[in-house]
C-alpha cells in the first residue's frame, strides 16, 4: 500500500514560554481534530508493530491509531481504555521517547509517531464529550478488598476490581487522592481537574474511598487482613533523600517532595489566597536531573524565581527526566549546570542560604546503571550566591507502614519483597505494586504492576 | 468531614474542641498528634491530642491562637466541622513505671504535656507536675493536672498566682532535694522553657524528653519539612519524634527553622484579621 511519507511529527501547539512561565497552566495545548487525523495517518500501519513491545501495558496501538485517522475518536478511546485506564494521564506523563515511541519503524528514517499526543487526544476527546468510559460492573461478588494508597497502581488496582464486581475500599494518607500525580507532577504538566475526573470514574464503580487515613498508623495491615480477603499495597516511594552535605537543614533548603506538595497539593501559587506558605527567592538551585526536578525547577521559575538553575553531576545525555521536560525547561531559562555538584550549602547568621559551592565532575566509566559514572575534579570547587535549594536526588520507601506490617518482607533496597507477576508478597493475602516495589518508576510500570496484581487477587479470591 | 461536639474557652485565646474522630480515638497513645485542614483554602497544622473517649469516638483538641489558622479554628462552633483531620500521628511517649518523675508544661504545652502525666501516674510513677504561664488568666488546665499528679506547683512569670517565677525555680528545689531522686523529666513548652529545662537536667544527669514542634506538611515523613538535628543527626520530627532526648536537640536549629515563614504569615494573619476582626472572640 504506498503511502505518502510525512517526515516530521505533528507539533503540538504549546503556551508560548515567555507567557507560561507567568502562570500554571498547561504548556502542550493539545491536537486539534483535524491535527490528530493528520498525525494518525502517518503510522503505516505495521504488519508486525515493534511499537506495541515498546508499551509497558501493550496498547493495541496501531488500531487505535487507524481509528483515529479515520475519525472514529471514541472507538480509538475505547481501543485504548482496555489496556490502560488513565490515557489522558500517560498520553501526558509517559516517556514514549524510551517506550512506545523508541521502536517505531517511522523513527528509523523519520520521526517516530507522536503516540502519546494522539493517545492524549483521543481520551480528551472523550472526556470533553462526555463519553468518559464508565465500565459496567461485570456481577456483584460479596468479597472485600482494601487498596492502600490512590497513586495510579492503586487506582489501577481498584478499579479492576471493582470492575469484576468485588466491593473495593481504598485509603489515602493525604487530603487527596492520586499519588504523586496529585501532589508531586505539577498543574502545568497534568491539570488537577483531569486527574479528578478519572478518580470519579472510581467513586462511579462504587469504590469507598478514604483519605486522611494512614494504614500503619489509623489502622494496621493485619487489621485490615481480618475485615477484607485481600489487601494491595501501592503506597509509593514518597521518603525524600537528602545528600547529607553540610547546609542542607538552612532555611530555604527543601526536599523536591516539600517543595512541589507545598506548590500542587496546596496550591501554594496562589497565597495569600490559600494559606498555604512557600519561599521562593530570586536564584534558586535544583539538584537532580530527573522528572522530579525538571518539575521542580520549573515550579520555581514561575514562583517568580528570576535565574533558576537545574544543577546535574552527570551530562545531558544521562538525565534520566523525559526529553519533553528538558525542552521546555530550556525554553523557559532554565539554566542547566552540568557535570556539577554541591560539596556545600552556606548561609548567614539567621540561618538562610546565601551560597552554594560546586564542585566539577567529569566523566568516568559506566557504572551499574550503565550510564558514565561522574567523577569529581579536584580542586574546582566554587561558590555562587543563591536563596533557594531544593533536593531532587531520589526517594525511597516511606517506613510508616513497612514498620508496622510484622512477616513483610523487604527486599535489599528496603522496598516491599513482592512476585514480580502477581504482586503476592510474603504475607498470605496481601498484595504490592508500583514504586513501593519497583523504587521511583514511572506511572504506566504502576499501573502495569497493578493490573497484574488485580489479576492475580481475582485469581486468589476465585 | 470531623463534626465539633463541643466547644469550651479555656482562657484568653485558648480554646478547647471536642471532635467526632472515632477511627483517630481508637488508635491514639498519648504524645501523638493530628494534622488538621480547616477547609478548602487551608493549610496543614498539627496538634496535639490532649485527651480521647474511645468509647464516644472523640478527640479533644486544646490549642492557642498565635495565627491566621489557629485564630480562624477558634472562630468556629459547635455542630461545625473541620475538613480533614488525620491520624495519630508521631510516635507515642515512651510510657514505662521510672519512679519519680517530673512532667512540665508552659502556656499551651500545658495541653500536651497533660495526656502525658496522666500516662505516668496511670503506669506507676510518682508525677510531679510543674505548669507555668505568663500570668495567672494564662493557667490553663489546674484541675485536670492536679488530678494527673501526685503534686502539681503552678509558676506564673508576674507572679500573680502561684509561684513567681519560671518553671525552673520548682525544678531547682526538686533536684536539690537530696532525699528524693528524680528518675526522669517530660517537657513540653516554648523553646526557650525546654532548653532552659534541658540544661537544668543534663547538669544533674536526669533523663529528659522534650516534645518538638516544628513546621510540618504531611505529618508521615513525605515532606522532610519537619526536619530537626537531635545527638547530630537529622530527624524527621513527625515520623521520628515529636519526642527526642532534650540534652540532643539542637534547639538553635529548631528556632530558626520555626521561623522560616515568619513574614508570609504575618501576611496571611493581616490579610485575615482585616476580614475577620468581628469574629474573633
Ligand atoms: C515530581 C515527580 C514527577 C514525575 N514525573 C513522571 C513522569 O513525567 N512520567 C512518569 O511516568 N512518571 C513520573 N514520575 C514517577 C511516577 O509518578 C511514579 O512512578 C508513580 O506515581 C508511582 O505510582 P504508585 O501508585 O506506585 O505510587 P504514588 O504515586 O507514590 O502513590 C502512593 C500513594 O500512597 C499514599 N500512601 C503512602 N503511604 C500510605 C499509607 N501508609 N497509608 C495510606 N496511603 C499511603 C501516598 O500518600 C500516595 O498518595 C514522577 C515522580 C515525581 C515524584
Ligand atoms: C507536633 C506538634 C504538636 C502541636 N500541638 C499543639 C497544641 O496542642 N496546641 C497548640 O496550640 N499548638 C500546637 N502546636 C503548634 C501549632 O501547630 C501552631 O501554633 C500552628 O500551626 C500555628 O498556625 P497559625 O496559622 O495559627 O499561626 P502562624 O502565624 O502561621 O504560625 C505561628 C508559628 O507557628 C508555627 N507554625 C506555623 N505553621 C505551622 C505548621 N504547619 N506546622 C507546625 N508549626 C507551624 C511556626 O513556628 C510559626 O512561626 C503543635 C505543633 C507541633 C509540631
Ligand atoms: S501508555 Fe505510555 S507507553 Fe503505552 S502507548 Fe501510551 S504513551 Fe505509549
Ligand atoms: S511502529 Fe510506528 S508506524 Fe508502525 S504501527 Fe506502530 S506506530 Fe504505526
Ligand atoms: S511533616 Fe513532612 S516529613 Fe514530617
Amino acid at each position: 500500500m504506498a503511502k505518502k511519507i510525512v517526515h516530521e511529527a505533528m507539533a503540538m501547539p504549546e503556551q508560548d514560554p515567555q507567557e507560561r512561565i507567568y502562570n500554571f497552566k498547561e504548556v502542550p495545548l493539545g491536537y486539534t481534530p483535524e491535527m490528530a487525523i493528520g498525525e494518525a495517518s502517518r503510522c503505516v500501519q505495521c504488519k508486525k508493530p515493534v511499537c506495541i513491545s515498546g508499551c509497558p501495558v501493550g496498547i493495541d496501538i496501531p488500531e487505535f491509531i487507524k481509528l483515529t485517522a479515520e475519525g472514529k475518536f471514541i472507538e480509538a478511546y475505547y481501543k485504548v481504555m482496555e489496556k490502560n485506564v488513565l490515557p489522558s494521564i500517560c498520553g501526558r506523563v509517559c516517556p514514549q521517547e524510551e517506550q512506545c515511541q523508541a521502536p517505531c519503524i517511522m523513527g528509523i528514517k523519520h520521526e517516530p509517531i507522536a503516540i502519546g499526543r494522539l493517545e492524549r487526544f483521543v481520551a480528551d476527546y472523550a472526556r470533553e464529550m462526555d463519553k468518559m468510559l464508565i465500565p459496567e460492573r461485570e456481577r456483584r461478588i460479596a468479597k472485600k478488598v482494601a487498596v492502600v494508597g490512590s497513586g495510579p497502581a492503586g487506582i489501577t488496582v481498584a478499579g479492576d476490581l471493582a470492575q469484576r464486581g468485588y466491593n473495593v475500599t481504598m485509603f489515602e494518607a493525604l487530603h487527596m487522592t492520586g499519588g504523586v500525580l496529585g501532589y508531586g507532577i505539577p498543574e502545568f504538566r497534568l491539570p488537577k481537574a483531569i486527574l479528578a475526573k478519572e478518580v470519579n470514574v472510581l467513586t462511579q464503580l462504587g469504590v469507598d474511598v478514604r483519605t486522611n487515613y494512614v494504614i500503619g498508623i489509623t489502622e494496621m495491615i493485619d487489621e485490615l487482613r481480618a475485615e477484607y480477603d485481600a489487601v494491595f499495597v501501592g503506597t509509593g516511594a514518597g521518603l525524600p533523600y537528602f545528600m547529607n552535605i553540610p547546609g542542607e537543614n538552612l532555611n530555604g533548603v527543601y526536599s523536591a517532595n516539600e517543595f512541589l506538595t507545598r506548590a500542587n497539593l496546596m496550591k501554594s501559587y496562589l497565597f495569600p489566597q490559600v494559606d498555604t506558605p512557600i519561599h521562593v527567592g530570586k536564584n534558586v538551585a535544583v539538584i537532580g536531573g530527573g522528572n522530579t526536578a525538571m518539575d521542580s525547577v520549573r515550579t520555581a521559575k514561575r514562583l517568580g524565581a528570576e535565574k533558576a538553575y537545574l544543577i546535574y553531576r552527570r551530562s545531558e545525555v544521562e538525565m534520566p527526566a523525559r526529553n519533553e521536560e528538558i525542552h521546555h525547561a530550556k525554553q523557559e531559562g532554565i539554566i542547566f549546570r552540568l557535570l556539577e555538584s554541591p560539596v556545600e550549602i552556606k548561609g548567614d547568621k539567621d540561618g538562610w542560604v546565601r551560597e552554594i559551592e560546586l564542585q566539577k565532575m567529569q566523566l568516568g566509566e559506566p557504572d551499574a546503571s550503565g550510564r558514565r559514572r561522574p567523577v569529581a575534579i579536584e580542586g574546582s570547587e566554587y561558590s555562587f550566591p543563591i536563596d533557594t535549594v531544593i533536593m531532587a536526588v531520589g526517594q525511597g520507601p516511606n517506613p510508616i507502614l513497612l514498620n508496622t506490617t510484622p512477616g513483610l518482607e523487604l527486599n535489599r533496597r528496603g522496598f516491599i519483597r513482592a512476585d514480580p507477576v502477581t504482586g503476592a508478597t510474603s504475607k498470605e493475602g496481601v498484595f504490592a505494586g508500583g514504586d513501593i516495589v519497583s523504587g521511583g518508576a514511572t506511572v504506566i510500570l504502576a499501573m502495569g504492576n497493578g493490573r497484574q496484581a488485580a489479576g492475580a487477587i481475582h485469581e486468589y479470591l476465585s | 468531614m470531623f463534626p465539633i461536639l463541643s466547644k469550651k474557652i479555656l482562657g484568653p485565646n485558648v480554646k478547647q474542641f471536642v471532635l467526632q474522630a472515632s477511627a483517630i480515638a481508637g488508635k491514639r497513645k498519648p504524645g501523638q498528634f493530628v494534622i488538621l485542614r480547616i477547609d478548602l483554602n487551608g493549610e496543614r497544622f498539627p496538634l496535639t491530642i490532649a485527651d480521647t473517649d474511645v468509647g464516644a469516638g472523640t478527640i479533644t483538641i486544646i490549642f492557642q491562637e498565635v495565627g491566621k489558622s489557629t485564630f480562624q479554628l477558634g472562630t468556629l462552633a459547635e455542630g461545625d466541622a473541620i475538613l480533614d483531620v488525620v491520624g495519630p500521628l508521631g510516635k507515642a511517649t515512651e510510657v514505662e513505671n521510672y519512679g519519680r518523675v517530673v512532667c512540665m508544661g508552659g502556656g499551651v504545652g500545658v495541653a500536651e504535656i497533660y495526656p502525658v502525666a496522666l500516662a505516668m501516674k496511670q503506669a506507676g510513677n510518682e508525677v510531679i507536675s510543674i505548669i507555668g504561664a505568663r500570668t495567672h488568666s494564662l493557667v490553663i488546665l489546674e484541675s485536670h493536672m492536679k488530678q494527673a499528679s501526685h503534686k502539681l506547683y503552678v509558676t506564673t512569670d508576674d507572679g500573680s498566682y502561684g509561684f513567681q517565677g519560671l518553671v525552673t525555680g520548682p525544678l531547682n528545689d526538686l533536684i536539690a532535694d537530696v532525699n528524693k531522686k528524680v528518675d526522669r523529666v517530660f517537657c513540653i513548652g516554648p523553646v526557650p522553657m525546654m532548653r532552659a529545662v534541658a540544661n537544668t537536667t543534663k547538669t544533674a544527669g536526669i533523663p529528659t524528653i522534650v516534645s518538638l514542634n516544628p513546621i510540618m506538611v504531611d505529618g508521615t515523613g513525605m515532606c522532610g519539612a519537619c526536619r530537626v538535628k537531635v545527638g547530630g543527626e537529622t530527624k524527621f520530627a513527625c515520623v521520628d519524634g515529636p519526642d527526642f532526648d532534650a540534652h540532643l536537640v539542637d534547639f538553635d536549629l529548631l528556632v530558626q527553622r520555626q521561623r522560616m515563614y515568619h513574614k508570609q504569615e504575618k501576611l496571611s494573619w493581616e490579610k485575615w484579621k482585616g476580614i475577620h476582626e468581628n469574629r474573633i472572640s
